[in-house]
């Protein structure tokens, strides 16, 4: 499969990256020699194939439902880009 | 006595012997770093007063008896650890300014050997790369021959070493990333079984590839450290219990009717002669000392390279997407609003190589790709790894070429999907099967290291380890040091 510089614009929304159009041109042609290499593993049979989605076969581990987190939400918010009476700021959201 | 130039576990008898100080050695490294790295890059981050505290306690605890195997060696950590208080890039402008108010597993583990942080190294942006030039703060040098890559991504960790500005490194290896720099550099470096080391507070990329492991100058160095690496940490759900960690103990057993077994597939037009021939001599020689060849098929690897390239870039556009310019990490001037936010911020902070492996992997997960990307590749990743287990009723090991051909020179293969991904045909089927692999050196070709990869059943570490350590008993390709590492630097 080859893809279009529209999708690719799409993609690009999607994945919350704003790219100008000399970018998508460049991410599109970086994308088809990506998916030309991918594409090859269409051709393999994988019919009666269950698909494997952790190396050991392992199944998710669940522990007791209690509390272990402490607060540190000073030492969390002295990385932030922006922050304001212990929160986080960001542009309004709501009108 | 050139301090640099010995092994971990030298350097451990000499602490014991109180021949030197864990001051005196941490200083040494960082007297090399700061004479002599601006020829290499292999460091974002010199860790200098917190590295001479750590060597200063690691000297008391020598004094009162308490004190471990590792106590006071120097280490350097691969930027990709989180390091309580001490700047964590991951190589990329996003991370440029981030200090982590927590300290990652494998650190933590590693600090409580009482060794020393002496800092972070330099890798690709993300992890994603073969070469360390994705870095934000430009590309790592081969200390072999600066002209030429280190390989990646792993590449600071692995020119740090080689150049003798730390005994012994960490790197984390998701397609290759410690084995192809090790094989780079003339290093043994092992990548252990899916589950070993705890991911906990290292940044991920793709979690279901990620394994870290260590970077070392022989078989011997690299099993010291990687037992205190492996850990079953609550923290990390795929963390699991290692059936058999002891890895230092069977070093020295005899090899005699070990079983390898060699795929005539991996030695085929791909391969530069040379290094297919220095592999032939690793392998008369391993008769020698008693191993069994025998050949084996493993046909599935030849579709590794596109399931890897389906399900690493699709894990890592979803890990990817916590980089929001919200809480932490790059944020773009003046938002007009919260989408605004989001894509400059991501647009600003993520290089071009990450930005194109957010986008093959977020449209690989899109609707009507799905199926026919990620359900695939999946499905392909069960049949390498079942190729594997096929092999494995049939041997004990496999040896196999680390990578097709000696390091590049910088700028050659960069910018181009086609060329740098065939740099890790030879690793990628590994992580896919979550097995353990280990490569070391086994020649030289025009002035360049050679590695050959041990491949072991999930958790075998002790097996190649081993093997490994009989053949470097043998061998003196892991003696050989870059013209870098022999430069003394004036006190």
């Amino acid at each position: 499969m080859s893809i279009t510089n529209e999708s690719v614009q799409h993609v690009a929304e999607l994945a919350m990256l704003s790219l100008d159009q000399p970018a998508i041109d460049r991410a599109t042609d970086k994308l088809n020699q990506v998916l030309w290499m991918i594409d090859k593993l269409q051709a393999v049979d994988t019919e009666n194939v269950e698909p494997l989605a952790h190396p050991l076969d392992a199944t998710q581990v669940l522990r007791a439902d209690e509390v272990t987190k402490t607060n540190n939400r000073e030492a969390l918010l002295s990385n932030a880009p922006e922050a304001q009476d212990g929160q986080f700021v960001v542009p309004r959201v709501v009108e | 006595m050139t301090l640099h130039t010995q092994s971990v576990t030298q350097l451990s008898q000499l602490l014991s012997q109180g021949s030197v100080s864990s001051t005196e050695l941490t200083e040494h490294f960082l007297q090399r770093i700061e004479s002599l790295d601006s020829q290499i890059n292999s460091f974002i981050t010199v860790n200098r007063e917190g590295a001479l505290e750590q060597a200063k306690l690691a000297d008391t605890q020598r004094a009162s008896g308490s004190a471990g195997p590792l106590t006071g060696v120097p280490i350097a950590h691969k930027d990709i650890f989180c390091t309580n208080g001490l700047r964590t890039t991951c190589a990329s402008r996003m991370l440029e300014n981030f200090i982590p108010p927590y300290e990652s597993t494998v650190t933590t583990n590693i600090a409580a050997a009482g060794m020393v942080n002496l800092g972070k190294t330099n890798m690709d942006e993300f992890a994603m790369g073969s070469s360390n030039e994705t870095s934000f703060f430009g590309a790592s040098r081969n200390p072999w021959n600066t002209d030429h890559i280190p390989g990646g991504s792993s590449g600071g960790s692995a020119a740090a070493v080689a150049a003798a500005l730390a005994p012994i490194a960490t790197g984390t290896d998701t397609g290759g990333s410690i084995r192809q720099p090790a094989a780079h550099t003339g290093l043994t470096g092992i990548k252990p079984t899916y589950g070993s080391v705890s991911r906990w507070g290292m940044i991920a990329f793709a979690s279901s590839l990620d394994q870290a492991g260590p970077m070392a100058k022989s078989a011997e160095d690299a099993a010291l450290l990687l037992e205190t690496m492996v850990s079953h940490d609550a923290k990390d759900s795929t963390s699991v219990a290692h059936p058999n960690g002891a890895f230092s103990s069977s070093l020295n057993s005899a090899v005699t009717g070990v079983r390898i077994g060699v795929p005539e597939s991996f030695f085929s037009a791909d391969l530069d002669a040379e290094v297919g021939d220095a592999i032939q001599q690793a392998i008369s020689q391993l008769q020698k000392l008693g191993a069994v060849i025998v050949p084996v098929s493993l046909e599935m690897n030849q579709h590794a390279l596109s399931a890897y390239y389906v399900i690493a870039p699709s894990e890592a556009s979803a890990n990817l997407s916590r980089f929001d310019g919200v809480r932490f990490g790059h944020r773009c001037g003046d938002p007009k609003d919260l989408k605004d936010l989001y894509s400059r911020s991501r647009t600003e902070g993520f290089g071009a190589e990450v930005q194109t492996r957010i986008l093959v992997g977020t449209y690989a997960l899109s609707t009507g790709y799905y199926d026919a990307y990620y359900r695939k590749a999946q499905k392909l990743r069960r049949l390498i790894k079942e190729d594997f287990e096929q092999a494995f009723k049939q041997v004990d090991m496999i040896l196999a070429p680390t990578t097709p051909s000696t390091a590049c020179k910088i700028g050659d293969k960069f910018g181009d999907p086609a060329k740098m991904y065939l740099e890790d045909i030879y690793t990628l089927a590994v992580n896919l099967a979550g097995l353990p692999a280990m490569s070391l050196p086994c020649g030289i070709a025009n002035g360049l290291p050679i590695g050959m990869q041990l491949i072991g059943k999930a958790f075998g570490e002790a097996g190649i380890l081993q093997m490994g350590h009989q053949y470097q008993q043998h061998s003196d390709w892991h003696t050989q040091r870059a013209p870098l590492a022999l430069q003394e630097v004036s006190a």
